[in-house]
């Protein structure tokens, strides 16, 4: 190929590329910078044309979010709201391995050979597909301490075993209303992308690895733990990284929604605090500090996975 | 060999062959029990969806809860429209989602052929740097772009509401791994009679890839349904809300009261029916488009 035709495929290419770079450029890797040098300054929203108000601080905000101080001889956080809203993000995290492991389950019992494949995987993954707002808004309703669907169930098995069980105040008790938020999140997520990547994965494994075992005597177990396990590894790993990654930023439409991120912010996440950060209280800079510090997790924990995680994988 | 040895072994082969069957017929039929269990309790709630929809006020607060509304009524439908301009919510989602979704798709369309077929210098890294932003959390960007919005006087308008969410990583990375299945081989035929590259683009690329273009389009169609957060800080006024923010606008309405369930659950039900109907008949592509940005890890 000659340098004039060189040229010209270059300029064709960026003439191609140009509308969505220019997009990408403005809406995405600019911002990123922005919001990094958003993070040292104190900055306040301000009446137009204004926009914004605020002085450079540093690591101020950083300071701010992370630091602690002595004071009578106990160490106290600058802002114990962010380690507590941390809490909750971690706690409800937790169930991810139960949705990881319910996914896998399902594809395990769905990769065989069965009829009607198609209609429960698509019933199953009927939650993920559905608006938000209008699940949460469901299972606020399922969730009523009194009318639910939830404690009707439960006094009506009370009633037949002949106890009086009571259900808990679910969203609106301090101590149960991140467990029910758990509990619906495996329900909206167990027949999701992670069973069809499971799916997607089991119907690789070539078969001839089942029969070679089966001609060697292995039994149903055995079959699972030295080849389907080994073979899917790969997925799991997939599986497991994006969920580490969105679990981290993730809680905030479930808790507006349902909780207001209530009760006594019980189930505000970091997610949840960004968004008040900016839209709220209209701190700018803190809000783009947290959002950075959260940024900063997940790299180094994408990272350590990268480095460890990767070493479980087999081939 | 006798005979009656002969007759045993197939007797026993026979035998084992049965015992298998059953065990197997056992097993095909707990399948079904567990997945059926399954589907059931997926299903329960959109059912309990549907019947507080069709229940009357008074019928919704009672212990036990009928799973058949007696009597059946359908007002909370009629009143959802007038109580909340929902019509307007369900005019702005479909608006918005179709605007976003043309654009996203012609932009990665156009950004993943540059990618995936053409040389230039810096191909590679731009990619990479496009890559790497799929990493960054939202709320990262979500902040300058907020600001943006306020900066330029978009805040309630559509303007704030489509363009920022046109353009995407995801939807050009997704193409882009689909482009590089085709073969090229198709291409240097065409490129030997002649064509452009853009022709090549046109009347290669884009038909052969209309499974992965259908895919993406409901994904971002979809995306844009369901999006809360940026709707959220973006809107003021009733007229230019979503359909997600109308039904929190809707459920605020009752800060103060006992909410209306039945129409609520009507509301969402009207909310989530597009999407699942949608679905119910595309699912192949959602299924394929998980596989495709998802297998390799």
């Amino acid at each position: 190929m000659n340098l004039k035709s060189r040229h010209r495929e270059t300029l064709i290419a960026y003439l191609f590329l140009s509308p969505n770079l220019l997009g990408f450029l403005i809406f995405t890797s600019i911002p990123v910078l922005v919001s990094l040098s958003f993070s040292f300054f104190d900055s306040q929203l301000a009446p137009w044309p204004q926009v914004l108000s605020g002085k450079f601080v540093g690591f101020g905000n950083f300071v701010k979010l992370l630091g602690f101080r002595l004071q009578d001889g106990v160490w106290l956080a600058n802002d114990p709201k962010f380690w507590k809203f941390t809490g909750n993000t971690l706690f409800l995290m937790m169930v991810i391995p139960f949705q990881i492991f319910g996914s896998l389950v399902l594809a395990l019992i769905m990769n065989q050979k069965i009829r009607g494949i198609v209609g429960f995987r698509t019933i199953y993954f009927l939650p993920t597909i559905s608006n938000g707002v209008a699940i949460y808004l469901l299972w606020q309703w399922v969730y009523n301490p009194n009318f639910g669907l939830l404690n009707s169930m439960i006094a009506k098995f009370g009633e037949i075993v002949n106890l009086s069980l009571k259900g808990p105040h679910w969203l609106s008790n301090e101590a149960w209303a991140k467990p029910s938020l758990m509990i619906m999140g495996l329900w909206v997520v167990i027949g999701g992308h992670n069973a069809i990547l499971y799916l997607a994965a089991l119907q690789n494994i070539p078969k001839d690895f089942y029969d070679a075992a089966s001609i060697d005597g292995a039994n149903l177990w055995q079959k699972f733990w030295y080849i389907t396990w080994p073979m899917i590894s790969p997925t799991t790993f997939f599986i497991t990284i994006m969920a580490v990654i969105f679990g981290f930023q993730s809680g905030f439409m479930q808790a507006y929604i349902m909780t207001r991120g209530g009760p006594n912010g019980a189930t505000t996440t970091l997610e949840y605090y960004i968004f008040n950060n900016l839209y709220e209280w209209h701190h700018v800079g803190y809000a783009a500090t947290i959002a950075w510090f959260l940024f900063i997790v997940i790299f180094v924990i994408t990272l350590l996975n990268w480095r460890f995680g990767g070493k479980l994988v087999n081939y | 060999m006798d005979k009656s040895h002969l007759e045993g072994i197939s007797k026993e082969l026979f035998e084992s062959k049965r015992l298998r069957s059953k065990r197997e017929a056992i097993r095909k039929l707990a399948t079904y029990v567990v997945l059926i269990l399954g589907s059931i309790s997926m299903i329960l709630p959109f059912l309990w969806m549907l019947s507080t929809s069709l229940k009357e006020p008074q019928a919704i607060y009672t212990f036990p809860p009928r799973w058949i509304p007696e009597p059946i009524i359908f007002e909370s439908y009629i009143k959802v429209w007038k109580i909340v301009p929902f019509a307007r919510f369900y005019l702005n989602s479909i608006f918005i989602a179709l605007c976003v979704t043309l654009g996203q798709v012609m932009t990665s369309a156009f950004a993943a052929y540059a990618f995936s077929r053409l040389r230039f210098p810096g191909r590679d890294k731009l990619f990479f740097a496009y890559l790497a932003t799929m990493m960054i959390p939202y709320s990262v960007i979500l902040v300058p772009v907020y600001i943006l919005m306020v900066y330029f006087r978009w805040i309630d308008s559509y303007k704030a509401l489509i363009l920022p969410a046109m353009f995407t990583a995801y939807g050009t990375f997704m193409l882009r791994q689909f482009f590089m299945t085709i073969p090229r081989d198709l291409e240097d035929a065409a490129r030997i009679d002649g064509c452009s590259l853009f022709g090549i683009f046109w009347r290669i690329i884009i038909p052969l890839s209309k499974p992965a273009l259908a895919t993406l389009t409901m994904f971002t169609f979809m995306a844009s349904w369901n999006n809360f957060m940026w709707p959220l800080l973006v809107t003021e006024s009733v007229e230019k809300k979503t359909l997600p923010i109308g039904l929190a606008y809707f459920q605020e309405v009752y800060q103060y009261t006992q909410p209306d369930w039945s129409l609520l659950m009507a509301g969402s039900l009207l909310a989530v029916l597009p999407v699942i109907v949608m679905f119910v008949f595309n699912q192949r592509f959602f299924v394929e488009g998980i596989k495709l940005t998802g297998i390799k890890g």
